[in-house]
C-alpha cells in the first residue's frame, strides 16, 4: 500500500476479474429486483410512474440515484485532484440548483402534471404545438444526456476492467445498453427507480468509506490533507486551494465560468429525468420530502467528493492520475487501489458503473414516455387511446432508445463526454425552466411565448455550442494539439468565444417567452388558468396514486 | 358529462377567486419568491467572488484553510438550512389551508 504507483496502465492496477464479478453480482442482484418490481406494473400510471406509491425517503435516494452520475463521481473527485478548488465550484452549483426546484417548481408540478414535463407546459395553452415543442426539448436533453453517459462507459471500462481496444470497448458499450433496455422494459417506473435506489446506497457508502479512510490518514485534520495535496502537486502549489486555477487564466474563461455557473443552478430543475420522478410519489408533501432527501444526499455526496478528490491529489499524486487511461476520471479509482487494494477498487469500480446503469435507464424510461405519451398518444391519436396501447408504444420506443444509444455512444467513444453534459444542462435551463416558471406563475403566459422561449432556448444553445470552441478551433498553446470535438486543427468554423452557452440561451429564452407573450393577442384560458393555479397549490384534481 | 365539466371549471373559478385561496397564494408566494432570490444572490455573490476576487479568497484563516473553502462549505450549509426552513414551514403553514381547500373542491362540487 505504501509502494509508489509507478504509471499505472488500465491492466496494470487492479484485477478485472474480481471488478467484472462485483459488477455482474450487482447486475444480476437488480435484475432479480426489477423482476419482482414488474409483477405490478399493470396500468400506464405503474409503468410510467412506479404507481405514485413511492414515499418520499425512497424517492428522494433514488433521484440521488437519478442525478449523481459518473460525471459527478469520477468527473469531480478529479476535477478537484488535479484542479483543486475549481473541481469543487461544479458541486456546489449542482447542488444549490436543487433548491430552485424545490421551492418553485416540485409540488407544483407534481399537483399539476400527469407523466410528463409536457403535462404541465401545455395545461393551459394551446395542447398540441406546446406539447410537441416540449416533447422535442425532452428528447434533445436525454439524448446528449444519455450519449454522454454511453460514451463515459466506453472510457470507464479502459480504466477499470482493462478492456482497451475499440472493438472490446464497443461491446461493453453495447453490454450496457441492453442491460438497460431490460430493466426499463420488464421493471418500468418501479423497477428503474429501484435500481436507482440500490445505487445511491452503494454509491455513498463506497463513497463515504473511502472519505473516512482518506481523512483517517490525516488523523482527521482537514488542514493537514489540504497541505499534503499542495505538496503532491508542485506545479499547481497552494493555487489548489484557492479558486482560479482552470477558469481564472483570461477574462475570456472567467466569462466562461459565469455561463457554466449559471446554467448549472437554473439546469436542474428543467431536466426532464428529475421532472419526471416527481410524479412516482402520492402527493406534494411527499414531493417536498423526496427533494429534501435528495438535497441532503447529494450534498454530503458532493463533501465526499470534496476530501476523495484532494484525497487523490494527496495519495495518488496528479502525475500518476495524469499518466493513468482515464485522465482525471481515474483519480478515485486510483485512490481506491492506493486504500484497499484490489477489492475497494472492484468495488468502486462495480459502483461506477451501476452508476452509469441506473443513470441511463432514469433517461430511457424519460424519453420514451415523452414519445409514447405526448407525441403519440396525445399528439398523434389526440389522446384517443387506451393507456395499454400507450404503455406498448413506449415499450418499444425504449428499444429504439437503447439501440440509439448504443450505436451513438460507441461513435462518440472517446470524445469530451463534459460537455454533452454540460450542453445537456444549458439546453434544460434555457428550453425548460423559462417555460415552467412562467406557465406556473405569469397568468398572461400564451402559446406563442412558450414556443418562441422553448424553439429559442433549444435552438440558440445548440448553435452557440456548434460554433463554440468545444466544437472547433481550440489548441492547447503547449503541445499545439486539439482540444475540440473535431481535433484536426485546420478546420476553425469557431466565431462564439465561450464554451458553455447559459449567459446567451438562458437570458434569451426568457425574454423570448415574455416577447411571444405580449405580441400574440391570444386570450386567456381563464378556466383553465384558474384549474391550474388552484390544483397546483392545493393538490386538488391531482394524480392519485394507484392502489393495488 | 359536460355539463359536470363545465360547473367543475366554474368551482375552480370561484376557489381562485375566493379570499382563502388568495391567502394561500400570497403565503406561498411571499415566501418562496424572497427565498429564491436570496439564495440566488448569494450564490453569484459567491461565483463572482471566486471568479473575480483570487487574492480575497486564497487568504488562509488557519492552517491551510482558505477564505474560498468557508464560503463554499457556506453555501453547502445555506442549502441545507432553506431545505430545513422550508419544509417545516410549508408543512404548517400551507399544507394544513391547502387540504381544507382541496377536500371543499373534491368534497363538494358546486
Amino acid at each position: 500500500m505504501t509502494a509508489p504507483l509507478m504509471l499505472p496502465m488500465a491492466t496494470d492496477i487492479g484485477n478485472p476479474t474480481v471488478n467484472i464479478a462485483i459488477f455482474a453480482l450487482f447486475v444480476l442482484a437488480t435484475l432479480a429486483i426489477v423482476f419482482r418490481a414488474s409483477r405490478n406494473n399493470k396500468t400506464a400510471a405503474d409503468f410510467y410512474a412506479g404507481g405514485r406509491s413511492f414515499t418520499g425517503p425512497q424517492n428522494g435516494i433514488a433521484i440521488a440515484g437519478d442525478y449523481l452520475s459518473a460525471a459527478s463521481f469520477l468527473g469531480i473527485a478529479g476535477a478537484i485532484a488535479l484542479n483543486g478548488y475549481d473541481g469543487f465550484l461544479y458541486s456546489i452549483g449542482f447542488l444549490v440548483a436543487w433548491l430552485v426546484a424545490l421551492l418553485l417548481v416540485a409540488e407544483l408540478l407534481r399537483n399539476t402534471g400527469r407523466f410528463t414535463m409536457a403535462d404541465v407546459l401545455s395545461f393551459r395553452l394551446k395542447q398540441r404545438p406546446v406539447r410537441m415543442a416540449a416533447a422535442i426539448s425532452t428528447l434533445g436533453v436525454c439524448f446528449f444526456y444519455l450519449l454522454a453517459q454511453m460514451a463515459g462507459a466506453g472510457g470507464l471500462v479502459a480504466l477499470l476492467l482493462g478492456v482497451s481496444n475499440r472493438a472490446g470497448q464497443s461491446i461493453v458499450i453495447a453490454v450496457v445498453g441492453i442491460l438497460m433496455i431490460t430493466y426499463v422494459l420488464v421493471g418500468g417506473m418501479k423497477g428503474t427507480t429501484w435500481v436507482q435506489i440500490v445505487k445511491a446506497v452503494l454509491l455513498v457508502i463506497g463513497a463515504g468509506i473511502m472519505t473516512i479512510w482518506v481523512l483517517a490518514k490525516y488523523t482527521f485534520n482537514l488542514s493537514g490533507l489540504l497541505g499534503a495535496a499542495v505538496d503532491k502537486s508542485p506545479a499547481a502549489g497552494e493555487k489548489l486551494l484557492s479558486p482560479g486555477l482552470q477558469y481564472g487564466v483570461t477574462g475570456v474563461t472567467k466569462l466562461d465560468f459565469i455561463s457554466l455557473a449559471l446554467a448549472l443552478v437554473l439546469g436542474t430543475a428543467g431536466l426532464p429525468h428529475v421532472l419526471m420522478r416527481f410524479y412516482t410519489v402520492p402527493d406534494s408533501k411527499e414531493a417536498r420530502r423526496s427533494v429534501s432527501w435528495a438535497i441532503w444526499i447529494i450534498g454530503i455526496f458532493y463533501l465526499f467528493t470534496l476530501v476523495l478528490g484532494y484525497g487523490a491529489a494527496a495519495i495518488v499524486g496528479p502525475d500518476a492520475i495524469r499518466a493513468a487511461p482515464g485522465k482525471a476520471n481515474s483519480a478515485a479509482p486510483l485512490l481506491a487501489f492506493e486504500l484497499g487494494g484490489e477489492v475497494l477498487l472492484g468495488v468502486i469500480s462495480a459502483v461506477a458503473f451501476a452508476t452509469i446503469l441506473a443513470v441511463v435507464a432514469g433517461l430511457t424510461i424519460t424519453a420514451s414516455t415523452s414519445f409514447a405519451h405526448d407525441i403519440y398518444g396525445q399528439i398523434i391519436k389526440k389522446g384517443q387511446i387506451s393507456g395499454d396501447g400507450e404503455v406498448r408504444v413506449a415499450r418499444y420506443t425504449a428499444v429504439v432508445i437503447g439501440i440509439v444509444a448504443i450505436i451513438g455512444g460507441i461513435f462518440a467513444n472517446g470524445q469530451n463526454i463534459a460537455f454533452l453534459v454540460a450542453l445537456a444542462f444549458a439546453v434544460a435551463a434555457s428550453a425548460n425552466l423559462p417555460t415552467i416558471l412562467y406557465s406556473l406563475f405569469w397568468r398572461r403566459f400564451n402559446t406563442r411565448g412558450a414556443l418562441w422561449s422553448i424553439y429559442g432556448g433549444l435552438a440558440s444553445t445548440i448553435i452557440l455550442i456548434i460554433f463554440s470552441p468545444v466544437v472547433s478551433g481550440k489548441v492547447d498553446k503547449k503541445t499545439g494539439a486539439s482540444l475540440s470535438m473535431i481535433t484536426d486543427t485546420g478546420i476553425d468554423f469557431h466565431w462564439f468565444p465561450l464554451d458553455n452557452p447559459g449567459i446567451v440561451s438562458i437570458p434569451l429564452a426568457f425574454v423570448l417567452g415574455w416577447l411571444g407573450t405580449v405580441t400574440s393577442k391570444e386570450q386567456v384560458d381563464v378556466d383553465r388558468f384558474a384549474e391550474m393555479e388552484v390544483r397546483s397549490l392545493t393538490g386538488a384534481g391531482a394524480e392519485k396514486a394507484v392502489s393495488h | 358529462m359536460s355539463d359536470m365539466r363545465d360547473s367543475d371549471l366554474t368551482s375552480y373559478r370561484d376557489v381562485q377567486l375566493s379570499p382563502d385561496f388568495s391567502e394561500l397564494r400570497r403565503r406561498f408566494r411571499r415566501f418562496v419568491f424572497p427565498m429564491t432570490a436570496l439564495f440566488l444572490v448569494w450564490y453569484f455573490v459567491y461565483v463572482l467572488l471566486a471568479d473575480y476576487a483570487h487574492g480575497f479568497m486564497s487568504q488562509k484563516v488557519g492552517g491551510n484553510i482558505t477564505v474560498a473553502l468557508l464560503f463554499g462549505l457556506g453555501q453547502f450549509v445555506s442549502t441545507f438550512a432553506i431545505t430545513m426552513i422550508y419544509v417545516r414551514w410549508a408543512d404548517r403553514r400551507i399544507d394544513p389551508d391547502a387540504e381544507k381547500l382541496r377536500h371543499q373542491i373534491e368534497g363538494e362540487p358546486q
